[in-house]
């Protein structure tokens, strides 16, 4: 068979993204649409899907998809039902997940998001790099230099979806002993012994979950409590709190423990872990056959080791501005599940939904387009909006804008304003909106209130000053009523005069 | 700066709120403040705007500024957000970061939860509100 001509080679190019799961396919298909023509997308994988190939360990994701709802799957409204499919501008290319599900849960099971990941690409006819391994990245003048095993690329701007995979180990004396949750493997394997997790969030749950109907005793331990309030409103509550109800009720067998680890040590033919109480006082030492880390992941920066990207989280993820720019070295941008490392405006501690697919597929566009405007002079294509439809424009994106109902508080929607009409300026960072000078202008945005209410919320800037206005809620949160339509007025009259 | 990789609990244990809790009690502060980076410009507290958070400054330095003046400098060790996030009112202030900054936060609807579960940095905390006022009081003597 004659070998296949692999695509982007060595080279320069004006933008280039490392990666292919998720977030790394939907900024290739963004930079596809937008009027950047050299582009290269590379990968170290074989195929696409990123951590969807390996992830979650115990086969079901915690991000739901509707295969049913009030609107059709290749509509953009759709989106807001299905929290795993990436973006797509045509209507063939949108809601692919929900076709793969077999509708067992409305959870899909980690090969059937795979596979939707899969039929994307075919669909959409991205094309990657595959066997490509990133090495290193200097600067060159005002250029990047990706050093890679297939030769050196040269780009203007890098965007990098390196996911958030690389098993993450806390500093702890003996941790050697343990088991990282990325090698938990079979579950059969626990039968009938007594493990202790370390980490109480949604990988030390999912695995305590996973072998409550195989493990004889676990006990999940770390210094900081459960957060009841936090956990009502986490993804983790649709599937993974059993081990938690088991031990507030008092149930047998399962243990939920506030404690710092002082150390792992092997004994008695198994391992012992001491730990030392944070919310009680005392110490306590665990038998265990096995000790799983669940302590998380982090993001892959080794290869950017020599631009000085400053982290967050313990060196975890990268600190990012609020269009996913790395803080201390610019050029650098980052996409997927690392755009954690843009929080935004954290409104009453709110946090986005960039972590997975529903929040960070929506940060990929916007970076797309503001790649575009900022390095390359591409002005997105801006849509008028009459004066008089701005109240009814605005409301009808209050109501239905996925981009808004799923990164609460963190992406708007943004119309500038002159004496002769308005223009739709998409969907932006709130905080940039608010932070940024700029001509005068209203954003709408949907924002979880101190009380956990979920708010619409207008901004407006004018003469330098950003104002803002809390619309009124509704129970059925139908934010295009009259009610919230006669307050947005109130808000906009002296600007639509 | 950048590329140190000083955990949270190691942050924690250089500054003066923190210097009585112990090596644990540490540790389960450092899982439950958040840890946020800003660029040379950004804007972290925002004057007139509901739902900001606690920030105690780790790294680098930042601005408060009134109706577009610089009033002070915060360093290191500094904290603000605190007045806003306990009286329940928006900032009356915007600092803004003048160096690239790293602080550690508690969202304003979590301080008064994590003030009284560690009551030691409540202590330490009022302790340098009092030297505040100190000073400001010696400044309309």
């Amino acid at each position: 068979m004659a070998a296949l001509e692999r695509p982007f080679p060595p080279g320069t190019y004006d933008v280039v993204v490392v990666g292919s799961g998720p977030g790394g396919l939907q900024s290739a298909y963004c930079l596809g649409r937008v009027a950047i023509s050299r582009y290269a997308v590379l990968s170290r994988d074989d195929s696409p899907g990123g951590m969807f190939r390996r992830f979650p360990v115990f086969e079901r994701l915690i991000s739901w998809t509707k295969p049913r709802a009030p609107f059709e799957r290749d509509t953009r409204e759709y989106e807001w039902y299905d929290h795993n499919s990436l973006l797509g501008d045509e209507p063939a290319h949108r809601g692919l997940v929900p076709s793969f599900m077999d509708r067992t849960f409305d959870l899909p099971a980690r090969e059937e998001m795979e596979a939707g990941l899969r039929s994307y690409v075919d669909r959409t006819g991205i094309v990657i790099r595959y066997g490509c391994v990133l090495e290193s990245v200097a600067r060159d003048g005002d250029e990047l230099v990706l050093s890679t095993s297939d030769g050196e690329y040269r780009c203007r701007a890098a965007i990098f979806a390196l996911g958030v995979t690389e098993p993450w180990r806390p500093e702890l004396k003996g941790v050697d002993l343990a088991r990282h949750y990325a090698d938990t493997g079979r579950a059969a394997d626990y039968d009938g012994k007594s493990v202790v997790i370390i980490g109480k969030r949604n990988s030390g749950f999912e695995v305590a979950q996973g072998l409550l109907p195989w493990a004889r005793q676990i006990t999940l331990v770390s210094p900081r409590p459960v957060q009841t309030a936090v956990l009502a409103l986490s993804a983790l509550r649709v599937r993974y709190l059993h081990p938690y109800d088991e031990y507030v009720r008092g149930g047998s067998g399962t243990y939920v423990l506030d404690a710092a680890i002082d150390r792992i040590e092997r004994a008695d033919g198994g391992l012992r872990v001491h730990a030392e109480g944070t919310t009680w006082e005392g110490k306590v030492e665990l038998e265990a056959d096995e000790v799983i880390v669940a302590t998380g992941f982090r993001t892959p920066l080794e290869p950017l080791a020599e631009l000085d990207v400053a982290t967050v989280a313990d060196g975890r993820i990268p600190a990012q501005t609020p269009f996913w720019e790395s803080v201390s070295a610019p050029g650098i941008y980052f996409a997927g599940n690392a755009t954690q490392g843009s929080p935004g405006m954290s409104k009453h501690g709110g946090s986005a939904s960039s972590s997975s697919v529903n929040g960070f597929r929506y940060n990929a566009r916007v970076l797309v387009d503001h790649l575009a405007r900022t390095h390359f002079g591409i002005e997105p294509q801006r849509q008028r909006v009459a004066l008089a439809d701005v109240v009814p424009f605005l409301l009808a994106e209050l109501a239905r804008a996925p981009e808004l109902w799923i990164q609460k508080g963190y992406l708007a929607r943004v119309l500038t304003l002159n004496g002769n009409g308005s223009v739709d300026e998409g969907i932006q960072p709130l905080a940039h909106f608010v932070d940024s000078a700029g001509p005068v202008g209203v954003a709408a945005a949907v924002e979880v209130a101190a009380d956990g209410a979920i708010v619409p919320v207008v901004y407006l800037r004018q003469n330098g000053r950003v104002e803002e206005h809390a619309l009124p809620v509704h129970p059925l949160r139908e934010f295009n009523g009259p009610e919230q339509g006669a307050a947005l007025e109130a808000v906009l009259r002296p600007l639509l005069r | 700066m950048p590329s140190e990789t000083r955990t949270v609990a190691q942050s924690l244990a250089q500054l003066t709120l923190f210097s009585d809790l112990t090596q644990p009690q540490l540790e389960e502060v450092a899982h439950t403040v958040g840890e946020e980076m800003f660029a040379e410009g950004q804007r972290v507290l925002r004057q007139g705007m509901t739902g900001g958070g606690f920030f105690i400054i780790v790294d680098g330095a930042a601005q408060v500024v009134i109706a577009g003046e610089e009033r002070v400098r915060l360093g290191r060790g500094d904290f603000f957000g605190e007045i806003a996030a306990l009286t329940g009112g928006p900032p009356t202030a915007d600092v803004v970061a003048i160096t690239l900054l790293r602080c550690l936060t508690v969202p304003g609807p979590e301080l008064e939860a994590f003030l009284l579960d560690h009551p030691r940095v409540m202590f330490r905390m009022l302790q340098a509100e009092a030297r505040r006022l100190e000073t400001a009081n010696l400044w309309l003597r």
